[in-house]
């Protein structure tokens, strides 16, 4: 094969990767807020499960997606309140209790699904669309003025979170809460309000992200996530904790799997080694990472309870 | 509260803590399966006697805690020195990968040989697995939470490539199935059986040897006080002369390297006596790499007490199964209830920091005393952290560039 | 101190729940005659594929009372774990213990000749070890793939016919395969992408893959394992055919789903069943296919297929018929 790179297979691997990206993005994001407050939920992935199922659900029943999503987005509230009393209140250690939260959400999703639904029933999925006039741009239409409501929705929300985080007090608290809890608490904020909000955001958009998945596959499956939420944890660190960071990581994780996926189709990859392909996207992170990290510092009190007097 | 206790009923009562959160994780258990038209008592007494109630469900059960234990104890270090390793799940895999390759292609040897190469193997293996964190983190400042999370990823794509390619059994090839897994391998490396049974090996023992051996190394070797010193305060173990970079890099090598060697338990002590795929590290470990951490905590982070906690989480795990087969619920009550445990487990812990930090000792300290003399030093030297009701890491874990 | 007394209750009535527990349990054995079948499988008993087709066949030979309780451990994914199930009911005295998963080869062959008296069933495999309590099936999934794959080809206006597998093992292996063949037979110069995306889980990954072999022209797919839910929905979605295997995937997509190979295992199960009531406990394989009705394709009827294309698949299906 030799028409490799045409212009056309890019224009595939770009609208693909943008579509991969997205429950990425928004799980990302909502792990962003809490972790610039300093509370690190590891349980991302069980949330985003719940959130499909219920997202899922919601949609088989009432046959409107959107309603499916806000389904999606109030599960992952409940969530975000639960991990937040866990983390917060109970000053649980958040690198273990998030992975309880995962195999809760993992669990109960398919319990769920198995007693609720049974044999997989297909639902209706967002409808594609086209942004006027720029849709109709050759190429660049294709690639990014051509997905659902829900994609420019998501990406639109990256510019809200650096507003919220950059430029609103409540961003200034959640800053100063995961930096100097014991001097933000000094100046009257309520660290633990302060990473309640942050958590319960966390959760809605980790269990919004789950909710897209789903509608945007229009099914629910076992583990339907496969591991994305953990993906999404990682990409906050990619991002260095902001959101376009962790948008150009989001991106970048799709790009390359949409790649990969792509080469296979065309036989370009030989299907012995498909599996070291497969690993790229992890150790491309990984590199990336290497060479950047040390340049971005964590929020300080990243994974420390906050108890006054300490 | 309970300021009229002595000391040693509120040893008594941080210790039972633990063990009251799985009882109330079971109960909300007991309310799912109401909710699933099973008869709950029904359910736990199968569960019970499932894991304890007969010599088979006791050695299942122990079978199932040992790779709990490697991991855990692997925890323990990786712990003690301010580190989290959430990458056991990989390391499980490459330790089997590792001890998989030696049966494969070393000569055919001898018992008495061969299986010391192949636990040897399978420990290198998952030592390469945790030194690149190590590295990563210590001379990169990539959080280890990450790179373990993406190294995972990378574990079960290279597991899939060699299982399916260069280490498949050839009569797969030959039948054109091509399940990718390996052949027998060689019966010399079967881990020896014990007590005339035909399926307790000495994993479990050599487990609970790890263990006695990572309490000693902990707090008898000055390694251990480096590796305890650097989970205290970077800082002052930097000013007190510690390499702390390479103690970070070695906690994580030799948690890497405990789970290596569960993988390679996991393989010969196997029931198939080879290693398969089904393309997910949990088809594997059968989430060892995350139960071990678990298991490490409802065992109050210290590598003896992390025994009877693997013991009891294994057991959990095997009567889970048996409910299952018993009640007809589906498999996924399980893995919820498991993360109920988790939860309950984790969340109250903090309660028994507090009831062991009432007497200005925590785990710690208390461990010290056992230890012996060396290491008040430490105590006194850097500021001890009651555990829980503060933090795990006393310091920014991520800043390790300043001394560069 | 308050508390503490709260919590010392809390665990003496816990432990008193146990103990209660325990002594009411009774474990009956209950030896009754009946026939009794036990099934491990590894994914979800609905999964619409590979688990999915043994648990209905065996709740159907149980409604008609050729045995008399089935017992199935699902989502079985760890092989070990596998291991103790077969062994617990083995030795809980169940009549017929099913392995249903090539990758239970390993410890079956261990824990069988354990249990002389108990019958064993592997799948898919073509081996029984040489053990003669040990029973193996398999499906020439093969079959169906080629028969689908003619029609694929005579349908597609693009002369593109798309593949979405799993991981290259197995019984998706042979179905991927034998598709591929079927469409090169009725069409030599098509052009048959195969993208196995390396994951039996991954839905949102078999749906990209749907959407890149789409985009690479394919205008009819098909795709095995259980993770090819999300592969469907994109078909449905660009209005593309799609052809369906190991259960009847109708009901996923009316609009597009043309025809599903479906396994059907009460045939050769019964006669397990049968053999096993009459001392014989193994040493047999058994194959599905077109030939004993263990392989039937079960058309869409809402999809308008042209008779002529229809034609061709049921001439492919009585030439497996015919050669047995």
């Amino acid at each position: 094969m030799s028409e490799v790179f045409t212009v056309a297979v890019l224009v595939a691997v770009v609208a693909s990767a943008i579509r991969l990206a997205v429950p990425l993005l928004l799980a990302s994001l909502g792990e962003t807020f809490g972790q610039r407050s300093g509370v690190l939920n590891l349980g991302v992935d069980g949330i985003m499960l719940l959130g499909a199922f219920t997202g899922y659900y919601a949609v088989l029943k009432t046959g409107n997606v959107w309603v499916g999503l806000l389904a999606g987005l109030v599960i992952g509230l409940f969530l975000g309140l639960a991990s937040a009393v866990i983390a917060v209140t109970l000053k649980a250690e958040q690198g273990i209790s998030g992975i309880g939260i995962y195999l809760f959400g993992l669990g109960m999703s398919d319990l769920l699904f198995q007693k609720l639904v049974g044999t997989p029933i297909p639902i209706d999925t967002f409808p594609q669309v086209d942004v006027p006039i720029l849709s109709s741009i050759p190429y660049i239409g294709e690639m990014f003025f051509q997905h659902s409501m829900v994609i420019y929705l998501a990406f639109a929300a990256v510019p809200l979170a650096m507003f919220v985080i950059n430029r609103t007090t409540f961003g200034m608290n959640i800053r100063a809460v995961g930096e100097y809890p014991e001097a933000a608490d000094t100046l009257g904020v309520s660290v633990a309000g302060v990473r309640y909000a942050t958590q319960l955001i966390g959760g809605s958009l980790a269990g919004g992200a789950g909710a897209v998945l789903a509608i945007s596959l229009g099914i629910f499956q076992q583990n339907l996530t496969n591991g994305a939420g953990f993906i999404a944890i990682a990409l906050v660190y990619f991002g260095a904790w902001r959101p376009m960071g962790v948008m150009a990581g989001a991106l970048l994780f799709g790009f390359i799997n949409a790649l990969v996926l792509e080469l296979k189709t065309l036989e370009i990859i030989p299907r012995d080694l498909s599996n070291l392909a497969a690993m790229a996207p992890a150790i491309i992170t990984i590199l990336v990472l290497a060479f950047a990290a040390g340049r971005f510092k964590a929020p300080a009190a990243l994974t420390k309870p906050f108890t006054r007097g300490k | 509260m309970s300021i009229d206790l002595s000391k040693r009923q509120r040893r008594f009562l941080a210790y039972s803590i633990p063990v009251l959160a799985v009882f109330a994780a079971l109960v909300f258990g007991a309310l799912m399966l109401i909710l699933l038209g099973a008869d709950p008592i029904e359910g736990y007494s199968e569960m019970f006697l499932g894991a304890f109630g007969s010599g088979d469900a006791l050695i299942a059960t122990i079978l199932k805690a040992t790779p709990l234990l490697f991991v855990g104890i692997g925890i323990v270090i990786a712990f003690r020195a301010n580190v989290i390793n959430i990458g056991a799940e990989g390391q499980l895999v490459l330790g089997g990968l590792f001890a998989t390759m030696a049966a494969l292609y070393l000569p055919e040897m001898p018992a008495i040989v061969m299986i010391p190469l192949v636990l040897i193997a399978g420990t290198i293996g998952g030592a390469i697995w945790g030194w690149i964190p190590g590295v990563l983190k210590a001379y990169y400042s990539v959080n280890e939470i990450l790179s373990t999370i993406m190294l995972n990823i990378v574990a079960v794509q290279l597991m899939a490539y060699l299982l399916r390619g260069p280490l498949i059994d050839p009569a797969e090839i030959e039948r054109g199935t091509r399940i990718p897994q390996t052949a027998r391998l060689a019966e010399s490396a079967d881990l020896p059986l014990l007590f005339g049974s035909d399926r307790f090996h000495i994993g479990p023992l050599l487990a609970v040897l790890c263990a006695i051996g990572a309490y000693y190394l902990l707090w008898r070797t000055p390694l251990g006080f480096r590796l305890r010193a650097v989970g205290l305060s970077e800082h002052a173990a930097r000013y007190a002369g510690i390499p702390v970079r390479r103690t970070i890099t070695l906690a994580l090598t030799m948690s890497g390297a405990l789970a290596g060697l569960g993988g390679a338990v996991l393989v010969f002590g196997g029931e198939s006596h080879r290693m398969v795929t089904d393309g997910s590290t949990l088809g594997f470990t059968g989430g060892a790499g995350f139960n071990g951490i678990v298991a490490a905590l409802l065992g109050g982070l210290h590598p003896l007490w992390t025994i009877p906690a693997s013991f009891l989480f294994g057991g959990l795990i095997v009567g889970g199964q048996a409910l299952q087969r018993a009640v007809q619920v589906p498999s996924a009550l399980i893995v919820a209830l498991n993360g109920l445990v988790v939860i309950f487990v984790v969340a109250a812990d903090r309660y028994r920091a507090t009831l062991l930090a009432e007497d200005g000792r925590d785990m710690v300290a208390d461990a010290d005393d056992e230890g012996g003399g060396e290491a008040s030093a430490a105590s006194s030297g850097v500021e001890p952290a009651p555990r829980g009701t503060d933090s795990f890491r006393p310091t920014g874990t991520y800043d390790t560039g300043d001394d560069r | 101190m308050k508390n503490v007394t709260t919590k010392m209750a809390i665990l003496f009535a816990v432990v008193a729940l146990i103990a209660a527990a325990c002594s009411s349990s009774d474990d009956s054995g209950s030896d009754d005659g009946g026939f009794r079948v036990a099934v491990v499988a590894p994914s979800a008993s609905n999964d619409l594929a590979f688990t999915q087709s043994i648990v209905d066949a065996l709740n159907k030979l149980e409604s008609d009372g050729v045995v008399s309780e089935v017992a199935v451990t699902d989502g079985t994914f760890v092989v070990d774990d596998a291991a103790v199930a077969i062994r617990d009911y083995a030795s809980d005295g169940y009549d017929l213990v099913i392995a249903h998963g090539s990758q239970y080869g390993g410890p079956l062959q261990e824990i069988a000749p354990d249990f002389p008296e108990t019958s064993f069933a592997w799948g898919t495999s073509a081996d029984t070890f040489g053990l003669d309590n040990v029973y193996s099936y398999e499906a020439a999934s093969d079959e169906g793939g080629r028969v689908m794959g003619i029609m694929a080809a005579a349908l597609s206006q693009t002369n593109t016919v798309g593949i979405v597998g799993p991981i290259e093992v197995g019984d998706a292996k042979l179905y991927v395969d034998g598709f591929k063949a079927g469409v090169l037979v009725q069409n030599p110069s098509a052009d048959v992408p195969v993208n196995y995306i390396d994951s039996f889980s991954d839905v949102a990954l078999a749906s990209e893959a749907a959407s890149s072999l789409i985009g690479a022209g394919a205008d009819v797919l098909s795709g095995t394992a259980q993770m090819v839910v999300g592969a469907v929905g994109v078909a449905k979605t660009d209005g593309v055919l799609w052809f369906g295997t190991q259960a009847n995937q109708t009901s996923l997509a009316p609009e597009i789903v043309v025809a599903s190979q479906v396994y059907h295992w009460e045939g050769i199960l019964e006669e397990m069943v049968t053999n096993v009531k009459d001392g014989k406990l193994g040493g047999e394989l058994y194959v599905i296919n077109f030939a004993n009705d263990g392989l039937v394709i079960e058309y869409n009827d809402g999809f308008d297929l042209p008779d002529d294309v229809r034609q061709l698949g049921d001439d492919a299906v009585a030439r497996f018929k015919s050669e047995g």
